[in-house]
């Protein structure tokens, strides 16, 4: 770990005021549960590190605006979003934060460092950058956790956070701020995240001088969501496939469905042709595996990595299911 | 003093043997107040970090250390491997920086500049075919054992080939099977490394370490000084399981280090480094025919094996094959693959949890084949096994096993089961052997007039428990409560004992402190006779008092036998040599283990409901601790049989899971229900005491191999069984 120098703003403009235009001089602090690891294996050697968990526009959850929307702060804990009685409707976010399986992690981790964890890929975590030279290291050496989506281009890795696909298929938007007070963006949370083409770019589409500071989740009383993750065990690690899909349920007719997969593609992943074999459809498991089916139809598999195609089509269609409270016939149900 | 016959107590006499104790040292494990290597600081102590080489294969070139040498805080930069020295494995430690703080070492560490020349890379110890188009296999150890000798008509140099092939010819059934199990790390919680000052010209090292009193000559031969120049201390170990015997390159250089500066120095490990380079268990694979008759009895076994131990390439599990099921005609051959890793070490049952994985199942596919309980055939194929234990105490352990298992209610044939959902049950089993030895052990036993008990050996405690077997044995033997005793281990300066590796420290040290008590105690009876007007024969020591038998009356408190004494202690020193015949210990043991596994079709995620542990080791010291021993192992079978691996870039030979955030292990919730069941009838109690720490490793590994076969009718050849091997192997068999 290099030396640097550390900030602790109490308010978002100086917050802002500490940052650097110049990507990778700054790095935002919120739990530590990721960035302190990718500093000492200087991944990242930023100048200067900002905790921004005493900013106290990034605090809280509540209700905002005409429509009733929930806001939440970028630096809630997880597991005050867990304990939060206004998101028990959100079953997906909550199925979630509890597929983390650290009460450690829950605790530390914040709502926007979970976000935009860093990937996992071994090569990006060794020090060969996020593409691994243009891929190509991926491509001749261990791909199994890697996309099976998405992966067309010299990014092969998959994108980080559990919390994303669930947030997405809930129709959660992202508010950023920055470089000023004034300069403000929202946006559709899957925009948020970008496939990078060229080594230096990130996962996300963030400027250096911009901050996540709430994520905006529509509140919709018919909606019914979960989230479904295949785990290679009961610890924290990062499932090998996951899907959260979230339904708009009239009697037993999907109305409206929005699935998106984690773990699967260099972005959270939104599955349309999945939505679409089920919108219209009473659910049944044919028409949830027919959805599964659809979300892997384009997979692209690498050398070492295509189970994960029956892995994440299973996930879709369990968290299918889950949503619409059928049971799903596998574990964690 | 009569001449003392060492003997244990029998089960009815016996006041703490046998008995469920706690830990004596539970409560400062508990609390972290017990101090391991890694948390002991010394003043003005410097931190060492290393450079590792981040190739699998170079030559170093130039190293630059002046930027290090500069940065603020850094104190000294030692070179490990210098310029032109060939470095064969991804981890391999360059040079070290030692500085005021961590931060400051690491900072040197990153501007430390080496230029290496690369070389060609092979890792992929499971490809026997391109391990051989690459020039990087070794023939290893082959035997042949055939019941029938060549006639005088019979050509010799043909004889094996062709008899081989006419008991496959008379097999009714034939398994044709691939089996296999990764390399793994030791993975020490607590990584390898020693806080080690000089004073003087004397070295005093705390290590992490299983081998307390044989580490100092390894210190002193290196530095060229001699092993009286060198304290070892180890009060506990996070971790060792075969990979903590020898003070290390690093830990010499830590003390070359601490000479140069004339400071104290720390040098732990960081988690990469240690499972690059502080232990791993070599990999095997085997190709394998098996034949049997018509019964499931097998007659012929015939099998091809490869693997690596890293660089060296040397064999050692074939020696364990077939593994304890050994029909009367056998085969094995076996090729060494030399690749780009580091050298392997011991880890827990050296070479048996791979034989096992890779023999037991080509018997359970022989049942799967016959569509017959695969518990018949292994209990019918204990009438030919190779193992240090009678097949009568396996035959006891599988019926036992088999009732805690619950296995004929939930018995299903391969593939058959009830599917609810995506999910499918199955059954497996296997069975173990080990020797357990007690190892070679020296106590020092001190009483004090006043009654005081005080005990010195050179022993360590890597998690057997073996503060608390000393002080039971002392206990036991002394007539006094464990509380009475003050233990004493841990370091080079007490009376050896030998090192905590092959199951050898429980015997051991019971063996010395026993032999010692039983000493001590028959002075102390001389001494008491007189006052109590009975011969030394006819006294015990129990209860806190010394006093003839029988004769609650007649009696002296142990403050006043031990006043007996008069001014001046009374010391005792017994040994005990290993592999000397002995009434207190024995070696060989066997046990058997049996898996319930769930696994969900869809997704080839397998889940632990159960596994039931049946092990013998002759007589129990603590079934509490006993158990606990049991319960490790057993984890640390589920690890390797569903989840760790080392994972290594197939070009690069980077080791690319060496973190624990990549490097999987299970966790509470994969752990499923655990039964042990200790086997102690008086026929094993007789025998005395042997070693527990290995065996329970052994067997889970191909117990889980063969449950998740049961349930799927599928085998999933190579340990792990992670979700992508099970979907692998649906897919091949065309079940999804």
């Amino acid at each position: 770990m290099n030396n640097f120098e550390y900030a602790q703003p109490r308010n978002l403009s100086e917050l802002l005021d500490l940052l650097s235009p110049e990507s990778g001089k700054t790095e935002l602090l919120g739990g530590g549960t990721d960035l302190v690891g990718l500093m000492k294996k200087m991944i990242v050697t930023p100048d200067r590190v900002v905790n921004v968990c005493d900013v106290a526009e990034l605090q809280g959850i509540e209700r905002g605006g005409q429509s009733g929307d929930l806001l939440l702060g970028a630096a809630v804990r997880l597991d005050e979003l867990l304990a939060e009685p206004q998101l028990e409707p959100f079953g997906a976010l909550k199925d979630a934060i509890r597929g983390t399986a650290s009460g450690q992690f829950q605790a530390q981790s914040t709502l926007g460092g979970e976000l935009l964890r860093r990937p996992r890929c071994w090569y990006f975590r060794d020090g060969h950058g996020l593409l691994a030279g243009d891929g190509k290291m991926i491509i001749d050496g261990d791909s199994r956790w890697h996309a099976i989506l998405g992966n067309s281009g010299p990014a092969k890795f998959v994108n980080a956070s559990r919390l994303a696909p669930a947030l997405i298929a809930l129709g959660a938007k992202a508010l950023l701020i920055g470089p000023t007070l004034e300069d403000r963006r929202e946006l559709l949370l899957e925009d948020l995240y970008r496939t990078p083409v060229h080594e230096g770019e990130r996962e996300n589409v963030l400027r250096p001088h911009e901050v996540l500071t709430r994520v905006i989740l529509p509140t919709r009383p018919d909606v019914t969501s979960a989230t479904y993750e295949v785990r290679h065990g009961e610890g924290p690690n990062e499932p090998l496939a996951a899907a959260a899909a979230a339904l708009q349920l009239e009697g037993n007719v999907v109305r409206d469905a929005k699935v998106a997969l984690g773990h699967v593609a260099p972005t959270p992943w939104v599955a349309a042709e999945a939505a679409r074999e089920i919108i219209g459809q009473p659910i049944s498991d044919y028409v949830a595996q027919a959805a599964g089916r659809a979300a892997v139809a384009l997979a692209t598999p690498l050398k070492d990595n295509e189970y994960k195609i029956q892995v994440a089509k299973v996930a879709v269609s369990r968290a299918i299911l889950q949503a619409a409270r059928l049971p799903t016939g596998g574990f964690y149900a | 003093m009569a001449n003392v016959i060492y003997s244990w107590p029998s089960a009815d006499e016996a006041k703490v043997l046998g008995k469920r104790r706690d830990r004596l040292d539970g409560l400062v494990k508990a609390t972290g107040a017990a101090k391991y290597t890694y948390d002991i600081n010394l003043d003005k102590q410097l931190i060492v970090k290393a450079l590792d080489c981040p190739h699998a294969h170079c030559r170093v070139g130039s190293i630059d250390t002046i930027a290090a040498e500069r940065v603020a805080g850094v104190v000294h930069v030692h070179i490990l491997r210098p310029p032109s020295t060939e470095i064969q494995f991804q981890g391999d430690l360059i040079a070290a920086v030692a500085a005021e703080t961590e931060g400051a070492a690491n900072e040197g560490v990153a501007k430390i500049k080496v230029q290496y020349e690369m070389l060609d890379v092979f890792v992929r110890d499971d490809d026997l075919e391109a391990a051989t188009d690459f020039g990087r296999t070794k023939k290893a150890g082959g035997k042949t054992e055939l019941e029938r000798e060549p006639t005088d008509d019979e050509d010799e140099d043909e004889f094996e080939e062709k008899e081989i092939s006419r008991l496959f010819k008379e097999s009714k059934y034939i398994v044709e099977g691939y089996y296999g199990i990764n390399a793994i790390t030791h993975c020490c919680l607590e990584p390898h490394g020693a806080t080690l000052e000089w004073k003087g010209d004397k070295l005093d090292v705390h290590l992490s370490t299983q081998n307390v009193s044989r580490t100092d000559d390894g210190f002193a031969d290196a530095l060229e000084i001699t092993a009286d120049d060198v304290d070892v201390h180890c009060d506990y170990v996070g971790g060792g399981f075969g990979s903590k015997f020898a003070p290390d390159y690093w830990g010499i250089a830590a003390a070359q280090i601490a000479k140069k500066t004339g400071r104290p120095v720390k040098w732990m490990l960081d988690r990469d480094q240690e499972l690059k380079i502080a232990g791993n268990r070599p990999s095997g694979y085997v190709k394998v025919r098996l034949g049997a008759d018509d019964d499931g009895m097998a007659i012929v076994w015939d099998s091809q094996q490869w693997g690596s131990k890293g660089i060296t390439g040397s064999g050692g599990i074939e020696n364990a094959m077939p593994y304890v099921y050994r029909p009367k005609n056998f085969r094995r051959r076996a090729t060494s693959i030399l690749t780009n890793a580091d050298v392997a070490r011991a880890w827990r049952a050296p070479t048996h949890p791979q034989a096992c994985a890779m023999s037991q199942t080509a018997y359970d596919d022989l049942a799967a084949m016959m569509g017959v309980d695969s518990y018949d055939i292994f209990m019918k194929n204990l009438a030919n096994i190779s193992s240090r234990q009678k097949a009568e105490v396996y035959v006891e352990e599988m019926k036992i096993g088999a009732k805690l298992m619950d296995w004929n209610e939930k018995w299903h044939p391969h593939g058959k089961g009830p599917t609810e959902g995506s999910i499918v049950e199955g059954l497996g089993m296997a069975i173990h052997e080990w020797g357990g030895v007690a190892n070679t052990s020296n106590c020092l036993l001190r009483i004090h007039p006043d009654g005081g008990v005080e005990s010195y050996c050179g022993t360590q405690d890597v998690g057997t428990g073996t503060r608390t077997v000393c002080a039971m044995v002392l206990a036991e033997t002394l007539g006094l409560s464990e509380e009475a005793i003050t233990v004493n281990i841990g370091s080079s300066k007490y009376p050896m004992s030998g090192a905590s590796g092959g199951s050898t420290t429980v015997g051991a040290v019971s063996e010395s402190h026993r032999r010692a008590a039983q000493d001590a105690i028959a002075k102390i009876f001389d001494l008491a006779a007189p006052k109590l007007g009975v011969n030394s024969g006819a006294l015990e020591a129990s209860n806190g008092r010394v006093g003839v038998k029988g004769n609650a009356s007649k009696s002296l408190s142990w403050k006043e036998a031990c006043g007996l004494l008069g001014i001046n202690p009374l010391e005792v020193t017994a040994n005990h040599v290993r592999g000397t015949k002995s009434p207190l210990s024995d070696v060989g043991v066997g046990g058997v283990q049996m898996a319930h596994v769930a696994v969900d079709k869809e997704t080839g995620v397998v889940k632990m409901k159960k596994l039931v542990a049946v092990q013998d080791i002759g007589l129990i010291i603590n079934p509490k601790m006993a158990e606990s021993q049991i319960y490790g192992a057993v984890i640390q079978a589920i690890a390797y049989a569903l989840f760790e691996q080392r994972i290594m870039d197939p070009k690069t030979g980077a080791f690319l899971n060496a973190e624990l955030a990549d490097y999987r292990l299970p966790w509470l919730g994969d752990i499923g229900e655990i039964v042990v069941h200790l086997y102690e009838p008086q026929s094993e109690r007789q025998r005395g005491v042997i070693g527990l720490g290995e065996p329970p490793v052994i067997s889970g590994g191909a117990a889980i191999s063969n449950a998740v076969c049961n349930a799927l009718g599928v085998r999933v050849p190579v340990l792990p069984l992670t979700p992508k091997r099970v979907l692998d192997a649906l897919r091949q068999a065309g079940v999804t």
